[in-house]
Parts: C-alpha cells; sequence; structure tokens
C-alpha cells in the first residue's frame, strides 16, 4: 500500500486512514446507525405534539429523574471502586490476584435479569445484608438505593477493564523523577498518575452512566417499580409497548438516548480537548 | 485516500457478507431457525438433534407438520403435556406426525412479536386483549371469540388470594385487604396480563358490594393498590417478592398459580383464601388465519385447539390446575376446585378494548392511582 | 522484508521497582484489603447467592438441568451467537481504534460518541429497532416474507441484536490505550520502511494486545449474557431461538428457580474459562 499523501497529512504519515475509517464508518452505519434511524422514521405516527406530550408527563418526568440521578450515583461509586481495583491489580502481588482479575468480567456474564434476583435476595428484608441493614432503619430493596446498587453491578467493569489498560502501561519514569524530586507518594499519584489516568476513569464514568441510564433487566426486580418514586424510564418504555404503543415507547427511548448521547459526547469532546491542550 | 476508503467499504462488505451469510445459513427451506443453528460450521456436530428432526420431516406417508403455539408463561407444562396426549392422537386418525413448538413469554409480549413476524399456527394467551390486538392487524379474522365454546376459552381459571400459613393476618375476603397493616402484592397491570385480572377482580367486587356505584369501586380498588408495596413486573416476580422475599401478608394470584406455587414452592408454608367472589378468567386460544392458511396447515391448526376441548384435553387442563369446561370432566374434579361466585369480564366491563382504554392505558384510571392530576 | 523493520522491545513492565515508586507495605495491603472487601460486596456475593440458589435442591437437580436438551440447545445457540459476533466486533473495533488515535480530523468525538452509543440504548430498544427494521411492519418487511427470509425471531436477528449490544467493547477498550501511546513507534516503524501490515503486526498489536484481549473477553462475556435486546428479537421458541440468558428466564417463570440458577451458573462458568484462557496466555506470554 502507498502512503498517502494528502494536503492535510500532518499527523498522516501512517497507512491505512481510508481502509479504517472506511471500514469503519461503513459497520458502524450498518450496525447501528440504520437500525436506530429507524426509531426516528418509524411508521408508527409519532408527531411532535404526540413526543411533547410523552415526554413532559409528570409520571416520565419522574422516571427520567429516578434513571438519571441512580446512575449517576452508581457511576461515580463505580468511578472511584473500579480506580482502586485497578490499581490493585495492576501494582501488587497478592496470593488469589488471578481469581480476582477473573471475578470483575462476571456481572457482564450474568445476564441482568438473574443479577436482579440475586441483588433483590442479598438485600430484601429477609436476605443476607438486608436483614443486617433493615434493622439499623437503612432500606435497600425496593428504593432507590437498591436500584443505584443494581447499576453499580452493571458498571463497575466498564471502569476496571478501561482503567487497567492504561495503569499497565504507564511510564513509570515519571513517577521515579517526582520521587526523586522530593514528592511524596500521594502527592505523585494526585499530581502524576491521576492526570494520565483521568481519561479512562471518565471513559469508565461515561460508560457505566450511559449503560445505568437505559438498563433493565436487574433493575425491574430490585426496584419496586413504585411509580414516581422507583418506576425507572425504560420500564415506562416496557409499559408502552405493552400497550402496543410504540410511538409512545419511542418518545420515551428517544429523550432517554439523547441524554445519554449529549452526555457522552460532551465527556469524549472534553477529554479530546484536555489532552489537546496537555500535550 | 479514496482508493484507501473504496478499499475499506469492499473489505466491510465483504466481511459482513460472510457473516451474514454464515448467520442465514439455508435459512430460505422450509424449517429454518432450526436448520440455520444446524447448518453452521460450527454446531454441525453437536445438532444431531436438529437434524435427526430435519430428517424425519423428509420421510414419505402423510406429510409430517410442524406446528408453532405461541403462549403465555405458565402454560409450560399444561402444553408439554398436551402436545403428547395431541401428537399421538392426531397420528392415529390421520396417521400424520405432528410435532408442536412451544414459545413462552408476558402474554403482550408474545402477542406483539405474532405481530411482528414470529410464525404462530396458533396462540393461546392470557387476555383476549391480546389476541384483539392480532386481529386488529388483520392476521387473525373477526369472530376469532366464537369460533370455539366458552368464547374460545377451553380452560378458566379465577383470582385467589396466597396467605401465609396460618392465615396470620386473618384474610377472608376482599375488604380483608384494605385493614390497616395488611401488604398487598400484586404485580404491575400495565406489564402484566394476569395483574389485569386480579385488578379487574376487586373492581367487581366492589361494583357488587356498592350497588354498581363506580365511584365507590375506584376508590376501593385505590385503596388496595395503597396496600401494595411491590409492584413487579410479572406474576412470576411478584410470586418470588411473597415467597422467597417474604414480602406482604397476601399475595393476589390466578388459581392455577396458587396451586402451583403452593406444589412447587413449599405446601406447609402457604394456603390458598378463596373470596366470596370473583372474576372468572378466560385465558383464550385462536388459529392465526393469515399463517395457517400461508402455510397450510389449517386442518391441524384447528384440531389441535378443538381437542383441547376433549375429555383428554380437559383432563390435562384440569391437572394442571385449570379449570375445565366440560361437564364431565368438571364432575370428577369438582373437590379440586371449590365453588366460588364467578362474574366474567363481559357481566362487569364490557369487551377487552374498552377495559384496557378506560382502566390500564396511560391517563386511565390505574395511573391515576399514582399519578393524581393525570 | 520483515528483517528491515525493527522489532520494538515492549516496554519493560517495572515488576520491580526502586521503592520510591511503590507504596509502605501497609498501604499497599490497606488498599488490598479494601478493593478485596469491594469486590466481595459488589460482585462476589451476588455470585454466591446464583451458586446457593443453584445447589439448593441438590446436585441432582443441578445435573438434571444443565443436561436438558433444551438447555443444551440455548447452549449451542448461545456458542455460535458468541463466535459470530465477536470477530466481527473485534476487526471493527482494531479499525475503529486505529482510524481513531492514529490520524486527526474533525469530528473525532463525535464519531467516537456515536461508536458508545449503543451502551446508552436500552436493551429493550436495542431489540426493538430491529424489530421497527425486519420485523413484518418494518421497512424490509414485506419484501422478507414474499421472499421467505427469516431475520427477526430467527438467528440472523439474535446475531443482529448481539452484534449491537457488544459494538462498542473492542474499539472501547483500545481507544484511551493507544491514544495513550501515540504515533511515534509507528512513525518510526515507516522511516525505516515498514509497510501497513507490518506495522501493525509488528509494532501495533504486540503494544495494544493486552487490550485487545481485555476487549475481546468483555465483547465475549457481554454476549454471551445479554437478555433484553435479544428477548425482544428471539420469539423464545423452545430449543430452536432460546439463547441461555432466555432458558434462564423461562426456567424462573416456570418456578424451577434451582434449574434456572443452575443454567446462570454455566454462564459464570463460561465467562471463567475465558478469564482462564487469558491468565493462561499472559503466562505463556511472560515466559
Amino acid at each position: 500500500m502507498k502512503v498517502s499523501t494528502t494536503a492535510a497529512a500532518q499527523r498522516k504519515v501512517l497507512p491505512g486512514f481510508g481502509l479504517t475509517m472506511g471500514y469503519s464508518v461503513l459497520y458502524l452505519s450498518l450496525v447501528v446507525l440504520l437500525p436506530l434511524s429507524a426509531l426516528l422514521i418509524n411508521s408508527t405516527g409519532l408527531t411532535w405534539a404526540k413526543f411533547w406530550d410523552v415526554a413532559t408527563d409528570a409520571r416520565v418526568l419522574a422516571s427520567y429523574r429516578v434513571s438519571l440521578s441512580t446512575a449517576a450515583a452508581a457511576a461515580l461509586t463505580d468511578a472511584f471502586l473500579g480506580l482502586l481495583m485497578a490499581w490493585v491489580l495492576v501494582r501488587y502481588e497478592f496470593p488469589g490476584k488471578r481469581i480476582f482479575d477473573a471475578l470483575i468480567d462476571l456481572p457482564f456474564a450474568l445476564p441482568t435479569a438473574v443479577a436482579g434476583v440475586s441483588l433483590t435476595a442479598l438485600y430484601s428484608q429477609n436476605g443476607w445484608i438486608g436483614s443486617l441493614v433493615e434493622p439499623l432503619g437503612l432500606k435497600v430493596a425496593f428504593t432507590p438505593l437498591g436500584i443505584t446498587l443494581a447499576l453499580m453491578f452493571i458498571g463497575i467493569p466498564f471502569v476496571v477493564r478501561t482503567v487497567q489498560p492504561v495503569l499497565e502501561d504507564l511510564d513509570r519514569d515519571m513517577e521515579e523523577a517526582s520521587a526523586t524530586l522530593g514528592a511524596g507518594r500521594w502527592r505523585t499519584f494526585l499530581r502524576i498518575i491521576l492526570p494520565e489516568l483521568l481519561p479512562a476513569l471518565l471513559t469508565g464514568f461515561a460508560l457505566a452512566f450511559a449503560r445505568g441510564i437505559g438498563e433493565y433487566g436487574s433493575v425491574v426486580f430490585i426496584s419496586g417499580n413504585m411509580p414516581m418514586r422507583t418506576e425507572i424510564a425504560p420500564l415506562l418504555i416496557m409499559t408502552k409497548l405493552e400497550q402496543f404503543d410504540y410511538a409512545g415507547a419511542t418518545s420515551v427511548a428517544l429523550l432517554l438516548l439523547l441524554i445519554s448521547f449529549l452526555m457522552l459526547l460532551v465527556i469524549n469532546t472534553l477529554q479530546r480537548w484536555a489532552r489537546k491542550s496537555s500535550r | 485516500m479514496k482508493k484507501g476508503i473504496k478499499k475499506g467499504l469492499i473489505a466491510g462488505f465483504t466481511l459482513l457478507l460472510t457473516a451474514g451469510l454464515t448467520a442465514c445459513g439455508n435459512n430460505n427451506n422450509a424449517n429454518n431457525s432450526a436448520n440455520a443453528a444446524a447448518d453452521a460450521p460450527e454446531a454441525t456436530t453437536s445438532a444431531t438433534n436438529a437434524a435427526a428432526t430435519a430428517e424425519a420431516t423428509k420421510a414419505p406417508a402423510k406429510d409430517p407438520v410442524e406446528l408453532l403455539n405461541v403462549s403465555y408463561d405458565p402454560t409450560r407444562e399444561l402444553y408439554e403435556n398436551y402436545n403428547k396426549a395431541f401428537a399421538a392422537y392426531w397420528e392415529q386418525e390421520t396417521g400424520q406426525k405432528v410435532t408442536i413448538k412451544q414459545s413462552h413469554g408476558g402474554s403482550g409480549k408474545q402477542s406483539r412479536a405474532v405481530i411482528d413476524g414470529l410464525e404462530a399456527d396458533v396462540v393461546t394467551l392470557a387476555l383476549g386483549y391480546d389476541i384483539d390486538a392480532l386481529q386488529e392487524t388483520g392476521l387473525i379474522n373477526e369472530g376469532w371469540q366464537n369460533k370455539y365454546e366458552h368464547n374460545s376459552s377451553p380452560y378458566t381459571s379465577t383470582i385467589v388470594f396466597l396467605v401465609r400459613k396460618g392465615n396470620p393476618k386473618g384474610i377472608k375476603d376482599w375488604p380483608d385487604l384494605l385493614k390497616e397493616g395488611v401488604e398487598v402484592i400484586t404485580p404491575n397491570p400495565k406489564t402484566s396480563g394476569g395483574a389485569r385480572w386480579n385488578y379487574l377482580a376487586a373492581w367487581g367486587y366492589a361494583l357488587d358490594h356498592n350497588n354498581n356505584d363506580e365511584a365507590k369501586a375506584q376508590e376501593f380498588v385505590q385503596e388496595l393498590f395503597k396496600h401494595v408495596p411491590v409492584l413487579d413486573t410479572g406474576a412470576r416476580g411478584s410470586t418470588t417478592t411473597f415467597v422467597e422475599r417474604g414480602i406482604g401478608d397476601v399475595l393476589i394470584a390466578w388459581e392455577n398459580e396458587a396451586y402451583l406455587s403452593i406444589k412447587e414452592l413449599g405446601p406447609d408454608k402457604f394456603e390458598i383464601v378463596n373470596p366470596s367472589e370473583s372474576i372468572l378468567a378466560e385465558p383464550p386460544v385462536a388459529v392465526v388465519d393469515k399463517i395457517v392458511d400461508k402455510r397450510d396447515t389449517r386442518e391441524v391448526s384447528e384440531a389441535y385447539l378443538k381437542y383441547l376441548y376433549s375429555e383428554e384435553g380437559q383432563t390435562i387442563a384440569a391437572e394442571n390446575y385449570y379449570r375445565p369446561t366440560l361437564e364431565s370432566v368438571k364432575e370428577k374434579v369438582k373437590d379440586q376446585f371449590p365453588e366460588i361466585k364467578l362474574f366474567t369480564l363481559a357481566d362487569k366491563f364490557g369487551t377487552w378494548k374498552e377495559t384496557q382504554e378506560k382502566h390500564f392505558n396511560d391517563g386511565g384510571i390505574f395511573d391515576k392511582i399514582y399519578v393524581p392530576g393525570s | 522484508m520483515a528483517g528491515t523493520v525493527p522489532m520494538y522491545a515492549p516496554k519493560q513492565k517495572s515488576g520491580v521497582s526502586s521503592p520510591a515508586t511503590n507504596e509502605s507495605s501497609v498501604v499497599k495491603w490497606v488498599l488490598i484489603a479494601a478493593a478485596g472487601l469491594v469486590l466481595l460486596w459488589l460482585i462476589a456475593l451476588p455470585l454466591i447467592v446464583v451458586l446457593t440458589e443453584a445447589l439448593k435442591r441438590g446436585w441432582d437437580v443441578y445435573i438434571a438441568a444443565l443436561t436438558d436438551p433444551d438447555a443444551a440447545s440455548a447452549l449451542r445457540l448461545t456458542l455460535l451467537v458468541a463466535a459470530i459476533t465477536v470477530p466481527l466486533n473485534t476487526v471493527f473495533g482494531v479499525a475503529a481504534a486505529w482510524a481513531v488515535t492514529k490520524f486527526r480530523f474533525r469530528g473525532k468525538g463525535f464519531l467516537i460518541t456515536l461508536i458508545d452509543l449503543p451502551f446508552a440504548v436500552s436493551p429493550v430498544i436495542g431489540g426493538l429497532i430491529f424489530i421497527l427494521v425486519f420485523g413484518s411492519h418494518g421497512w424490509f418487511g414485506s419484501w422478507l416474507s414474499d421472499h421467505d427470509i427469516k431475520i427477526v425471531f430467527a438467528l440472523p436477528g439474535i446475531v443482529l441484536a448481539t452484534l449491537f449490544v457488544t459494538f462498542p467493547f473492542v474499539a472501547r477498550e483500545l481507544i484511551p490505550l493507544m491514544e495513550d501511546q501515540g504515533t511515534q513507534e509507528e512513525e518510526a516503524a515507516i522511516t525505516l520502511g515498514a509497510r501497513g501490515w507490518q506495522i501493525f503486526f509488528r509494532v501495533t498489536l504486540p503494544n495494544i494486545k493486552w487490550g485487545l484481549l481485555y476487549g475481546i473477553i468483555l465483547c465475549n462475556a457481554r454476549a454471551m449474557g445479554e437478555f433484553g435486546a435479544v428477548s425482544v428479537v428471539s420469539g423464545h421458541i423452545r430449543g430452536e431461538t432460546n439463547t441461555l440468558p432466555l432458558h434462564v428466564e423461562i426456567l424462573y417463570n416456570e418456578y424451577q428457580f434451582s434449574a434456572s440458577f443452575a443454567v446462570a451458573s454455566l454462564l459464570l462458568m463460561l465467562a471463567l474459562v475465558t478469564m482462564i484462557i487469558k491468565s493462561w496466555l499472559l503466562r505463556k506470554n511472560a515466559h
């Protein structure tokens, strides 16, 4: 293959841009964009008025609030816990490390419904954890806290697995330099390591968050589904489908999608911008 | 550059095409999905079962036939037994081999799948509304409900209460559910077909005891749902909440479900309470006209549903805790099913379409329980 | 040709480095203990619940659940679906990561976000969109039914829905990693006369292989475990279009709690097997 020399080739000395770009865009269009556009352009008679009606309904708004707040709380907690786990996995040797590493992915492999049932079994009033904390006045199952927990379970691998490779790849020279300059370990972490990890961490957070907003299977068991309080937006999509109301379901889904898309876009753009200014 | 992108597109197409071909396999022949799995190279060695059925379909004599029965969740055991019985009966009658494939899921979801292209020869669902939806899209001809006896419901059920052993809260009838401190478990009528029967049973009772005063009935049902701490999406979810999580004092359930959960989950832990009055739940059946005409399976599909009304079909239904409709079988199992005063949907509510719109659709009465303004 | 390309020694993984870049052992063990607790609480406990529920009624029920013909056909289908989707998404992931990280172009953030999009789509919608396209009232519905081609409620639909759901995994794993590595090594290889594929296989791949492996493992785990989207397009025909997660749900809905958790534990074991393969590769590589 001839190395392409085009006008805008500041960094385009490497080959394969056309090939990989063309393929990526084509595949993306076929597998994701084309089907998704069916949501927008379908024959089920979605009009602006209908969309607005559905999207501003008090119950729908309440469900957005539940979905967004629990997903954000879960993703944030995951970001901290995930960083901790990735750090321990990459930097330390300890017995059982391999099992530790293997367990991280299991939330992906477990069908979400099973995850929901098991979590509910743990946290309901007669469960292992629920029976311990409920006497203390902490109700987990069938409250927003329970939803957050389910979403944390679903989201944790995203954070660990995006941070882990970057951390593994991190150059230790900088740390050494920092140490020789007299910086303490904590300071080095905050000033040198964390900024390097931040993009990956942000990505992990964003993915966990986006996944949390749309999650259905694991949440419906533990949420209790009380309208206005613990009813999540994806459940409303289901109830609308149950009435054969495709347009209504699409409206809820579209708004949900738009929110996640904008959030991901902002985080991705911020990240690119931060990266540019740091280089 | 341009050349590169073109190359990318070509590479992409080739890859996807290959994958597509692998996936589709020989999707075009008659029993496609079974073969699609069998024909893909990864599965050839292990898919002897599918291959064997495919072999069998090629045998001469009267061509063997395959039916797809799309049903709702709790009927698995019923149809597992019934399918065997019918296959034997049909082969004896006509010499034709028939295999019945089953699909189970939430009633509304199953109905949507058939609308969207799941090729069911017969549907056996939880409520008429879901079959009405099929009729509206033209898959089923009008008047399906009069095609078979008893509104096309070969077996029926009703709504009863499941309480904890010894009935500690002393629950005997519907008003007891509204007593202070009683927690009631029932699924969400918006996502569960069974839960709609629960709701309607309570509503009908309240109508009867308030001189058909709709406002009083609404009050009663609203009060009832204030006692519901968890709204699961399906009947089984509710059963789990009640049985495994130990939440709630009473579970409102289909009679067949209540019997089944006692059998499966512990006769020593729960007991059934029959309310003084309840609704006659009629899970209907229908032949999907468009599909049977396309697949040329009308004769056997109709016989399949018809045989549900036979002595054998009714006995199997009764063994699976559904109330039979045939007098002779009814007589045999009358100890199993206590007399409850039953009203029908038509008595109190009219058609499913009206009921759904008034009570369960967005902005309907059920929504008002939780969102006062809507 | 190979001789002209200098082999880049993989970056030294400093397992043993100066004490200055290590924490005191107290801090180390506190961190390990904390991480261990989090793991136990957040991930291991739910899994233990699955296993105890699965074995509640004894080994007989457990074995019976796994050897049931329906379970076997569900397992076959699940493996087949994963075998189709994972390679496709891997190729895409590598291509996309290369395009996104090795070049500058406008709208890159937008493109990355589009790649992320399937994560943000509710699984139910992930299935529904294929119904809207290929269902009998969808765009190609009548054409497909005229030609008697089945997409939804058959294997192709399940594959498509799984492709959609697992679409971003490999790309998302590679992008931050390759971004971090920059392009210097590849550029150096170019100046030394290496050609496209050589650069990729000799320079890039060794650098990203662990990230790639993580991506593939995650993609595979999710492909096997996906429930929501597949449930919409599967049609739930027993022994034909039921994947393992769907089989789990069906058993659960039939009061066969133990059996359903047993099948779920099978999925966990499948995931563990992939992780063991990874460990094995890692160790083999170390020697």
